[in-house]
């Protein structure tokens, strides 16, 4: 069994199978994270880039450390360090990279397209660490794992993804892979932060919170980027988190446990209250197991003969 | 040099001329067509148009020749060239260039280049307002007399409805059309695409139809408001269409155009994060594809142009939010807009009105008609010509067309200019 | 698989038995008794002997020894070389290494790879007192310098041949034959 491309992309058009096969690799490497010696020879001698066009801390500290967990060899360029601010093209920029012999690139970009317009002029495995609102694939199989370990099985699970879904590449990857993997996901937000057609891609729309989540085996909360307001999406931080963020009585009324998740980083009391963030949440765990599932993803992808280039 | 155009088929649509006659042409000015075979040559170049169609030179009324200021893009003489290869006799281009052709100097610059050129012919189109600003009106009466045939901010709508207004009026003074790129900027919002499935999918900001569809509203009305003669730009949508139909029933004086791609291309053409399919306005569904082919056959859409956009290869590479809008269109016109004939959309002459004998009545040139007496401006097509689009071939400076490698049925094999071939 | 056939059988059920049995009792006398004895299967065909052997040595001595599980896919050498990578099993090694005599357990050794491979993994779950290695079969063609404490039967073999060993607890007829691809 092996993956079927070169790059990780998205999980769009992925089988159930080959995201069965990544959770369960993640499974077994996140064994070597609990060890003494984190540490395993796998990727010795591999170079693996972090490309990083975007802020970001823990997604760049989490391929950094599976990376290095796997003893690839990781570098990490972030847009203020690099050429980037000269001006050089994004292809310039990873061509140079890749002339220096590398195995793997992991991007970062905030503009949709960037890691596939790479992965088809590299000959290095390129992995999507997020671009722009389309698809952020570790984070989704992280979700996954994390919600397969905590309730058993993906397959009749209800998710319910509360946020804004328009701007938001962990929901749409959410939405490919839970529905491959048989789950129910439904997606709640303000009218002006769901996208048009967000149905087609397997997910039911909601505007009343209350509804969404009633009934779900997960809740998984997205992070509000406040900056939104000012394009006139919502019309304050108050306001929001009345109406979608997760609190304790919110949660009390589910109805059943859910489990509460969030791809961070977390805007305690706008989308989740703390005490709910810190007491009820797998928040944690999801951090935990990102470097698992980004250790197999790394480890799945960088086989030496592919079946084709 | 006279020539004799032997065994085609006319077809004029201003003269209501459809059969097979030969044509002559002297000292630059079209004769009287005759019976094949009743006319002598004396001396004349003989040009065998048997099988194929002898038309008005084809016009196409919106352009961007991109000199002064891109001439890495393109420059008024190879984009000239490219018209001529593509079967256009003239051009109008659009005034969004650095500088923007706001002013008698750059339009005299622009006619002169045309001149030393001397391909197709150029007829200016000057802006609404300064600098494309969209604040104060440009000298428009200068801008008429150095010889521009329209007024356009294309590239940039004019926000501001009121001066939208004072432009329509002012206009009125030379009777020359406010051709409107209709699009509410803030609708708009930085989107790159159509806004749709295709962008959600996509995660790409999406430009709403209503982006267009509320700015055609405002334009007819104020039209309507101020009597001015006013032409809607590409238009790409349903709504569009809809609202220009219901002007024209009403008596507005609005035209319109639409461009090839927004009748053989959908948002489906973007996926995989296509540049050559980013456009503005943008691909829209298959449903307004629909209307844009209902909007020509039933002549609310009065003219196809191709909104000729050339850029640069390394522009148009890389993140697909960076690219530059536009296409180059200018070669590649004539063989996918023969598509409607053979789809059964349109008749031929429906077709040449569309793309000549409209266009010339639009801007005035005197152009789009084989007339006795009229400038020998004259497209001869080869309907039946199968061929495959070559970017590499192109006579323009830039290569940006999602047509690369489209296998197309008919193209224009001759373009004479004032009589000469 | 399809094209290769069945040559001949090497052990039947009650052979491995008896090798097994062997081998508990040569564990047992190189180590002086039970007492420091860990027992380390590798995944997968080694984690079934290796619990066997718990068992015999339970009956022999009457002393429980522990039994883990080591995966050595992410230590392996051919990574690059192949065309899909193998999906790592579990490695459950719940007791402590130090200071234990632990006894790597496999079905079959060839070339050694898999016992450097092993090795490697083990130390990094800390530093036993001496590691031993306890196969099923031998069929030489080593390509390290390594070689197994315990071996229940060796067998000389051609390279192109293949030893395949088949054990009742994954629900197969239990035998080891040899066939030729």
């Amino acid at each position: 069994m092996a993956l079927s491309t070169k790059d990780l992309l998205g999980i769009k058009g992925m089988a159930a199978d080959e995201i069965k096969l990544i959770l369960d690799t993640a499974a077994t490497f996140k064994d070597v994270s609990e060890r003494d010696i984190k540490k395993v020879p796998t990727l010795r001698g591999k170079t693996v880039i972090n490309l990083f066009y975007e802020a970001s801390t823990r997604t760049r500290t989490s391929f950094e450390l599976a990376g290095k967990r796997l003893s690839a060899d990781v570098i990490n360029i972030s847009t203020s360090t690099s050429s980037v601010t000269k001006g050089e093209t994004l292809l310039d920029t990873a061509r140079n990279i890749e002339a220096m012999k590398t195995d793997m690139i992991i991007v970062r970009h905030a503009c949709s397209g960037a890691p596939e317009y790479l992965a088809k002029r590299l000959k290095s495995s390129v992995i999507n660490a997020g671009d722009g609102f389309h698809e952020h694939p570790t984070q989704a199989l992280l979700d996954m794992f994390t919600i397969r370990e905590k309730l058993g099985r993906l397959d009749g699970v209800t998710v319910a993804i509360v946020g804004d879904i328009l701007h938001s590449r962990v929901a749409r990857s959410n939405i490919y892979g839970l529905a491959a993997m048989g789950a129910t996901v439904r997606v709640c937000g303000p009218p002006t932060m769901v996208p048009p057609g967000i149905e087609k891609l397997g997910a039911k729309v909601f505007f009343d919170m209350d509804e969404a989540v009633q009934g779900a085996d997960a809740i998984m909360m997205l992070r509000l980027q406040l900056e939104r307001q000012a394009a006139g999406l919502f019309p304050g931080v108050r306001e929001y988190a009345r109406l979608f963020g997760l609190n304790r009585a919110r949660l009390d009324r589910v109805g059943k446990s859910a489990i509460v998740m969030h791809p961070g980083p977390m805007n305690r009391g706008v989308e989740i209250a703390s005490d709910v963030a810190d007491s009820s949440s797998v928040i944690l765990d999801q951090v935990t197991n990102g470097v698992a599932v980004r250790m197999a993803v790394m480890f799945l992808l960088s086989g030496g003969a592919k079946a084709e280039a | 040099m006279n020539i004799l155009i032997k065994n085609g088929h006319i077809i004029d649509p201003a003269n209501k001329v459809d059969g097979k006659f030969d044509l002559l042409v002297a000292d630059g000015k079209i004769g009287k067509p005759g019976k094949p075979g009743s006319l002598p040559s004396n001396g004349a170049q003989v040009v065998d148009a048997a099988g194929k169609l002898v038309v008005p030179g084809l016009i196409d009324m919106h352009v961007h020749l991109r000199e002064p200021g891109y001439e890495y893009k393109e420059t008024i003489a190879a984009g000239t060239a490219a018209a001529k290869a593509g079967g256009f006799t003239a051009v109008c281009c659009m005034p969004n260039t650095n500088p923007v052709n706001d002013g008698r100097s750059v339009t005299e610059f622009i006619l002169s280049q045309a001149a030393k050129a001397g391909a197709a012919r150029v007829f200016p189109i000057g802006a609404v307002t300064k600098g494309s600003k969209g604040e104060e009106l440009a000298e428009m009466g200068e801008l008429h007399d150095a010889g521009c045939v329209g007024v356009s901010d294309d590239g940039k709508p004019v926000m501001s409805a009121a001066v939208m207004r004072r432009a329509m009026e002012y206009s009125k003074i030379f009777d020359i059309a406010v051709i409107s790129h209709c699009e509410d900027a803030s609708l708009a919002a930085k989107g790159v695409m159509n806004e749709g499935f295709v962008s959600t999918e996509l995660g790409l900001r999406g430009i709403p139809n209503a982006a267009e569809e509320v700015m055609t509203g405002r334009d007819i009305m104020l039209a309507e408001l101020t009597g001015a003669r006013l032409h809607i730009c590409h238009v790409s949508t349903a709504g569009s269409v809809r609202l220009i139909r219901e002007a024209k029933q009403r008596g507005v004086k609005v035209t319109a155009e639409t461009c090839p791609h927004y009748f053989t291309l959908t948002e489906e053409a973007v996926r995989g994060y296509n540049t050559m399919a980013k456009m503005n306005p943008p691909l829209r569904t298959a449903e307004d594809v629909g209307a844009i082919k209902q909007g020509l056959k039933d002549g609310t859409l009065d003219v196809i142009a191709t909104d000729h956009a050339p850029h640069g290869l390394d522009e148009k590479s890389g993140e697909f939010d960076g690219a530059p809008f536009g296409i180059v269109g200018l070669e590649t016109a004539v063989g996918l807009s023969l598509k409607l004939v053979q789809e059964g959309v349109l008749t031929m002459t429906q077709l040449i009105e569309c793309m000549s004998t409209a266009p010339g009545r639009i801007i005035k040139s005197g152009g789009g008609t084989l007339s006795a007496g009229a400038a020998a401006d004259i497209t001869i097509i080869d309907p039946g010509m199968a061929w495959t689009v070559d970017a590499g071939a192109f006579k323009s400076r830039s290569r940006n067309t999602p047509y690369d490698g489209w296998k197309l049925t008919g193209r224009a094999v001759q373009t004479i200019v004032g009589g000469r071939t | 698989m399809t094209n290769s056939k069945e040559k001949a059988l090497i052990l039947d059920r009650s052979a491995i038995d008896r090798a097994m049995t062997r081998v508990a009792h040569e564990i047992l006398e190189k180590n002086k008794g039970a007492k420091y004895i860990g027992l380390i299967g590798i995944q997968r065909g080694g984690v079934h002997l290796a619990k066997r052997l718990a068992e015999k040595i339970k009956a022999i001595e009457g002393v429980e020894v522990p039994v883990g599980s080591l995966d050595i896919t992410m230590y392996r050498d051919d990574l690059n070389t192949r065309k899909s990578q193998p999906v790592p099993q579990a490695t459950d090694i719940t007791f402590d290494i130090k200071e234990k005599a632990i006894v790597l357990v496999d079905d079959v050794i060839f070339t050694g790879r898999t016992i450097r491979a092993a090795l490697n993994s083990i130390m990094d779950y800390g530093r036993p007192k001496r590691i031993q290695l306890a196969v099923l079969v031998d069929r030489g063609h080593r390509e390290l310098p390594i070689r197994p404490d315990f071996v229940g039967k060796n067998l000389p073999t051609s390279a192109r041949e293949k030893v395949e060993v088949s054990l009742a607890e994954d629900g197969l007829e239990e035998k080891v034959v040899i066939f030729e691809e």
